[in-house]
């Protein structure tokens, strides 16, 4: 079959000056942006202001999209492995060729696995009725997001609570008076618009408690900072939810009209005094009932954040589980200045998004997870995806020979990446779809290039919220190189199967013209403001109209879905021994300018990206001879050994030690990044398939790591 | 002084280092020169609460330049209308002598050019009725300008605000 190449979007290569509204890709927030465009070049990126949240606004990684866009270090065809996996040796294909190649590795799966036997990751978001289509198109369940690395402990417990996914539930900062943070980086691990309104409430009065055994910049914007002991903080909010029982400060009318469970919440809470959790997490007991005393007054203007990146440790769940029961017990839901629940265009009176995956059939195979039958506890929808990877190794419950990873890189994000390829090597097929050289592309069997997210146009996507809008990334410039948007390579790979009517579209605008059938909005209603609002303003459903999308209507402290996983809906706390002597508890974080692994090759981001440091507290730096400056030889139990600069700090709890992620890239085409830093995620050894039952996120800070100072005798 | 005031509202600010970047791709810098900079020192405890401080470096752009003065070429210079410090780069040799004469090392190198280039405060937006890069794309808006004691301090409204909320 023979492919020519993708048709770009009208207009895109006219000279003079354009403005294009778009939507970045620099990282997966995908803040709606303006693009200025002079014949044919982007000269200027800003958000867009038609987002009155956004306005103008753009973060530093935001701003290096035009450094990214005109640097040459990315794919620029299509390339088919010769070598070895992971060799770096690579010959260049014509599309037609790569194509041609995954589809017969793909009928080779199919006969020996099924359909079934094709996965897909991704990073989730609003671009993912496409890949869902595809791989359901294809025949197979098995469709991922990268999240049992990041927020799927919230987003399955704020189901088993509220019936709801996790980014169903917003929070309305700018009108909150105390927001509680678990770690939940605000500032640095920055969404443009959530950073914004976090600062502007600040500046209008708001309180907020920031909890975190490391001090990070949104710890010193806070008004409350407290040094909780690593992976503790279920004892802590055990114990807050005692406190708030016994001052009897909880919304007693909320509680008895939406809430069941009451009686078992109080047992659970009996014995967790402040006094108790005091030992586990640091914490003065006082601290616990002035600040309970504190949100009593705020309520119920008060937000407990359930979490974002969540995969930590194996009660995670259950710390975002009990910050969403507070969000109840508070009567938060559903007013101004709390949560609020996010709307359809339907429940706004408006019609969604068309979906591609209403094309073909569903596919009715159980998936490879478990996710939904013998695992109900987990959202089917994504999945959880180190159970993929086990099925890759054990062929249980059944075998995957082939694995498409769209613009995500496991290697970076899931922990042990060394065990991440014992499973993938077990393939038939690993096709890597990116707009870099990451660390799984480098795996990879074959890598095809993507087009920029500016030289590309996506498929529409439906943002649900208080105000739900419909967002458009159009096609700014030209591709610079032979690459392709994702919407042609998942049709082109569909015709090759026989498979043509899921993503049977010739151009982008004729799909969107598809997507937004009946909702009465155009194509150049979108192109001219970049995002459409479907309602005038945020809606907030009155008390008497709400109700819950759980089995019994009501917020479910003791949920059935968890039940009948066989899992406690409120179990004790797991006591953890502090690490003692060299040995440390790994944690992780980021800074503003990097997006996980994939900012540090961009020529200015890497310019100013901090010095990846090891911060210890100087009473455990001392007794190992560590001095501020002085190279540490780090080690997670496995092959995996690195140096990196002490930085001693009380500033992190003496139980742990703390580094930047995204750093220790090995891609030699990646000049800037390649054998920059440490990889935290190679530390992170035998994590691969430790995680949290009842939400399926990874155990990350449970990673135990061995200090010497370089030099220094074993 | 030029006539403007740029301000950089600390409290507000949250050091995501997005300035120096919109500066950089606005003025189509490569690796290497930064005309403005966020320094952030700390963290620190101040009483029992972690606090970090950040400074904004752009150009002060001097009534009595050190770099102009410096400049054998008159490249570098101050625009007579509004007082802005700037780098003719037609007229610049790359001698350096600005970067050495500047006390707080504003004037940057540029490997590429082979020249000088520094924080003009984008007159070339100013001219056309915009603002400095670095104002327009702050994420929190802590970067303001204005001409001095034109616009209102932000930090007295905020200083206002919370105290009636209580949270100071």
């Amino acid at each position: 079959m023979s492919s020519g190449k993708a048709p770009n979007v009208c207009g895109v290569d006219s000279p003079g000056r354009r403005m294009v509204f778009s939507m970045c890709g620099m990282c997966a927030t995908r803040c709606p942006i303006e693009a200025t465009i002079e014949d044919g070049r982007v000269v200027w990126l800003q958000g867009n202001p038609n987002d009155k949240a956004m306005g103008a606004s753009l973060c530093a990684r935001g701003a290096g999209g035009i450094p990214f866009e005109y640097d040459d270090e990315r794919p620029q065809t299509p390339l088919i492995r010769t070598g070895p996996r992971g060799a770096g040796q690579w010959r260049r294909a014509s599309w037609d060729e790569a194509l041609d190649h995954i589809a017969d590795k793909l009928r080779e799966t199919i006969e020996e696995f099924g359909a079934r036997g094709i996965a897909l990751s991704d990073r989730g978001g609003g671009f993912t009725d496409l890949t869902k289509a595809f791989v359901q198109a294809l025949g197979s369940p098995n469709y991922f997001d990268h999240d049992a690395a990041c927020g799927r402990n919230a987003h399955n417990a704020a189901r088993s609570l509220y019936g709801i996914g996790r980014t169903a539930i917003t929070f309305d900062l700018k009108n909150a008076k105390h927001l509680v943070l678990y770690g939940r980086n605000i500032v640095e691990s920055l969404k443009v618009k959530e950073a914004k309104d976090f600062m502007a409430a600040m500046a209008n009065g708001m309180r907020c408690t920031y909890i975190d055994p490391r001090v990070s910049i949104t710890a010193c914007k806070a008004t409350r900072y407290w040094q909780v002991r690593p992976n503790s903080d279920y004892a802590l909010n055990l114990a807050i939810i005692h406190e708030v029982l016994k001052q009897e400060v909880y919304d007693k009318t909320f509680v008895e009209t939406f809430v069941s469970g009451m009686d078992a919440l109080r047992e659970a809470v009996k014995e967790t005094t402040p006094e108790w959790q005091e030992q586990h997490t640091g914490i003065a007991a006082d601290e616990i009932r002035t600040f309970v005393q504190e949100i009593a007054a705020d309520a119920p203007k008060v937000i407990f954040h359930p979490g974002w990146m969540v995969a930590r440790h194996k009660q995670s769940f259950h710390v975002s589980r009990t910050a969403l029961i507070l969000n109840a017990l508070m009567g938060s839901i559903e007013v101004k200045g709390g949560c609020i629940l996010a709307k359809t265009p339907e429940e706004v009176g408006q019609k969604g998004l068309k979906k591609l995956a209403d094309r073909t059939p569903k596919v009715k195979e159980p998936r490879v997870d478990g996710a939904g039958t013998t695992r109900p506890q987990w959202d089917p929808a994504s999945g959880i995806l180190h159970q993929l990877y086990a099925a890759m190794e054990t062929s249980q419950p059944y075998g995957i020979g082939a694995y498409f990873s769209y613009r995500h890189d496991p290697l970076t994000s899931m922990p042990d990446p060394e065990a991440t390829k014992r499973a993938l090597d077990n393939l038939k097929l690993l096709v890597s779809i990116d707009t870099r050289y990451s660390e799984t592309a480098w795996f990879a069997d074959v890598i095809l290039p993507e087009s920029s997210y500016l030289e590309r146009a996506n498929v529409l996507c439906q943002n649900n919220g208080p105000r739900p809008n419909f967002g458009m990334r159009d096609q700014a410039i030209a591709p610079r190189f032979d690459s392709r948007p994702a919407w042609w390579i998942f049709r082109e790979i569909l015709r090759r199967m026989g498979i043509d009517e899921a993503l049977d579209f010739e151009t982008i605008e004729e799909l969107w013209d598809y997507q937004l059938e009946g909702t009465g909005v155009t194509v150049a209603q979108m192109r001219e403001k970049g995002i459409v609002s479907l309602a005038d303003a945020a809606s907030i459903t009155p008390r008497d109209k709400l109700k819950f999308k759980t089995p019994s209507g009501k917020i479910e402290i003791v949920s059935e879905v968890l039940a009948k996983a066989g899992l406690p809906s409120l179990p004790p706390y797991e006591v953890k021994q502090a690490p003692t002597g060299d040995r440390f508890h790994l944690l992780f974080g980021r800074p503003a300018t990097l997006t996980h692994g994939q900012s540090l090759n961009n020529p200015i981001l890497n310019e100013i990206a901090p010095e990846q440091m090891l911060w210890i507290h100087p009473d455990r730096a001392k007794p190992l001879g560590i001095a501020d400056g002085d190279e540490v030889e780090i080690n997670g139990g496995g092959k995996y050994s690195a140096y990196i600069k002490a930085k001693v700090t009380p500033m992190i709890h003496p139980d742990a030690v703390f580094m930047l992620h995204g750093y220790g890239a090995t891609v030699p085409l990646a000049t800037r990044a390649c054998g920059l830093g440490v990889a935290d995620q190679r530390l992170q050894h035998g994590k691969l398939y430790e995680f949290d039952p009842a939400g399926g996120g990874n155990a990350m800070t449970e990673t135990i790591v061995t200090l010497k100072r370089k030099g220094a005798k074993a | 002084m030029s006539k403007y005031i740029l301000r950089h509202d600390e409290a507000n600010c949250i050091g995501c280092q997005a300035c120096e970047v919109h500066c950089k791709t606005n003025k189509g810098l490569g690796p290497g020169p930064a005309p403005c900079k966020i320094i952030s020192v700390g963290p620190m405890m101040v009483g029992k609460r972690p606090q970090l401080r950040f400074v904004f470096m752009p150009c002060f752009h001097c009534e009595e330049a050190w770099c102009a003065k410096a400049c054998p070429t008159g490249a570098m210079q101050r625009r007579e209308k509004d007082g802005i410090v700037f780098v003719e780069s037609s007229l610049c040799v790359g001698c350096k002598s600005c970067i050495a004469a500047c006390p707080w090392g504003t004037p940057q190198w540029d490997p590429a050019t082979r020249k000088v280039v520094k924080c003009d405060y984008c007159m070339d937006r100013l001219d056309v009725g915009l603002e400095p890069a670095c104002v327009t794309k702050c994420v929190t808006g802590c970067l303001s300008f204005g001409v001095a004691n034109e616009a209102p301090d932000p930090r007295r409204e905020r200083y206002a605000r919370q105290l009636v909320a209580g949270s100071l």
